[in-house]
């Protein structure tokens, strides 16, 4: 097995174990090699990549493009805020204007869920899905998943929560398909009003007690509460809460274990955790954020190499 | 398939002390050099020698390095399969420093060039060197000759040069096979 089972990555729905496995092994060379002098390597020399965001971003963006740049590859940049689509332009329009000036992969962000799916089956070029709406956002489970591994060893047998707008949250979805590949127990907990009613179909556990979930779980995935998506009040008001759902120190060291604690980022510091969490020895949030780069540079490598020339 | 013994395993460990003394001879005491086994396969040989150098001829303080090449190929998107890399373990400064690639066979020369690209990646070497096991006459695409070899081969491009270690083969041995 040394070969993806897919041309695009769209979710991790569409991936196999041994498709994490090799995005995993991969990613630690790329690991390796960003931790040299010059953290730079020849392979995609020949690659264009365009990176769409219809959508805001700061981590991801410039966590592609600082992986796209590291495998050489020549890279153009796009935000939706400053280009046609406001003009009234179709997405297939935009994309294949982009295309016919000899772009090999697109890394897309979009406010619609499916966009990427919908996209693969018109353009001819290979899509990375970098967050559809409330649907996936598959890089950032690998590199969520990698960084369990590399916490523990393995993933398998781990016991996982992820806390908080599990209903608006891509993360939380995509993490879920990829932590049950690789044979972690997961559980969601937060407000009723924030997880999906039939989110048990995926066989994950329901906990609205944070307590009792802390002290399940091995690690904790703290996500951020969507204001943005929220179209209605889930719940009364946010210092409600934080204090139902927020994490903060004297909550981690009254638990019987030690738990490890995530965050996708942006952190909004004093709603899910306070300062002192995130910054503890217990977060491994700028672990996260630098094997995002590994995982991504992994991720374009392996999909490259399937474009023909 | 036809199939001929180059080396038998007396052999080889005759070329490997031979190897290790012409490195002796050049390197004194190691103190400004680096030995850098090539993965995948240069790996093995690579072990060897150290081993060699610091039980037989007690030189001390000679680090194991890998370097993995597979990212500075030029054949990327050349073939059917996907290139699979391998682990890199440069233990040591590289910077100013006498660098010896050490391969189990020479036959192209890509890979060796594809290693001097990635070895900058680490510093500016003061002067790099080769050492391979086989040297496959005639067959280079580059211009590129090992410094110490341990034995030269005329082979043709059908036929392939394989070479086993006890590590992962269960013994030492050289075969040239024709398909």
């Amino acid at each position: 097995m040394s070969e993806l089972s897919v041309n695009h990555l769209l979710g991790i729905k569409y991936l196999n174990k041994q498709d994490i496995q090799l995005i995993f092994e991969t990613a630690d060379h790329f690991k390796e090699v960003i931790n040299r002098p010059i953290k730079k390597v020849p392979s995609l020399r020949d690659i264009t990549i365009a990176n769409l965001f219809f959508e805001n971003s700061t981590r991801t963006k410039l966590s592609f493009e600082l992986a796209e740049k590291r495998l050489s590859a020549d890279v153009i940049n796009f935000s939706a805020s400053q280009s046609s689509v406001k003009k009234g332009e179709t997405l297939i329009d935009t994309v294949n204007n982009i295309l016919s000036m000899k772009v090999d992969m697109v890394v897309m962000r979009h406010p619609n869920p499916g966009a990427g799916i919908f996209l693969s089956k018109h353009v001819n070029a290979s899509i990375i899905n970098a967050g559809d709406g409330a649907h996936e956002h598959p890089t950032q489970a690998l590199l969520d998943s990698y960084s369990i591994r590399e916490k523990f060893g393995e993933v398998k047998g781990k016991k996982v929560v992820i806390v908080g707008d599990i209903l608006h949250s891509r993360v939380a979805l995509s993490n879920i398909f990829a932590l049950q590949l690789l044979g972690a127990k997961v559980m969601v907990c937060g407000p009723k009003t924030l997880i999906p009613k039939y989110i048990t179909d995926l066989g994950v556990q329901v906990e609205t007690d944070l307590r009792k979930a802390l002290n399940w779980c091995d690690v904790a995935n703290m996500l951020r509460v969507q204001n943005e998506r929220m179209d209605i009040s889930y719940f009364p008001t946010t210092r409600e809460y934080t204090q139902q759902f927020g994490v903060d120190k004297a909550l981690l060291d009254s638990l019987d274990k030690e738990i490890t604690i995530m965050h996708p980022g942006p952190i909004n510091r004093g709603v899910e955790i306070t300062s002192d969490v995130a910054d503890s020895k217990q977060a491994i949030i700028l672990d996260q954020v630098q094997n995002g780069v590994a995982i991504r540079m992994a991720v374009i490598y392996l999909l490259a190499s399937k474009i023909k020339q | 398939m036809s199939q001929k013994v180059l080396l038998n395993a007396k052999e080889v460990n005759i070329i490997l002390h031979r190897l290790a003394c012409q490195l002796i001879e050049n390197h004194k005491d190691f103190s400004n050099t680096v030995l850098i086994g090539i993965q995948p396969r240069g790996k093995y040989l690579a072990n060897r020698l150290v081993a060699l150098l610091r039980d037989d001829y007690k030189i001390k303080d000679l680090p194991i390095n890998h370097l993995d090449i597979t990212f500075y190929r030029d054949d990327f998107r050349r073939g059917d399969k996907t290139l699979e890399a391998s682990t890199t373990e440069i233990n040591c400064q590289i910077e100013g420093k006498n660098v010896v690639f050490i391969d189990d066979v020479l036959y192209t020369g890509r890979s060796i060039r594809a290693a001097l690209t990635a070895i900058q990646s680490f510093g500016r070497p003061k002067e790099i060197e080769l050492l391979t096991l086989i040297d496959r006459r005639f067959s280079r695409h580059l211009p590129i000759q090992p410094n110490y070899r341990g034995r030269q081969v005329d082979a043709i491009n059908e036929e392939k040069v394989i070479v086993n270690w006890v590590e992962n083969h269960g013994e030492d041995a050289v075969y040239l096979v024709n398909h």
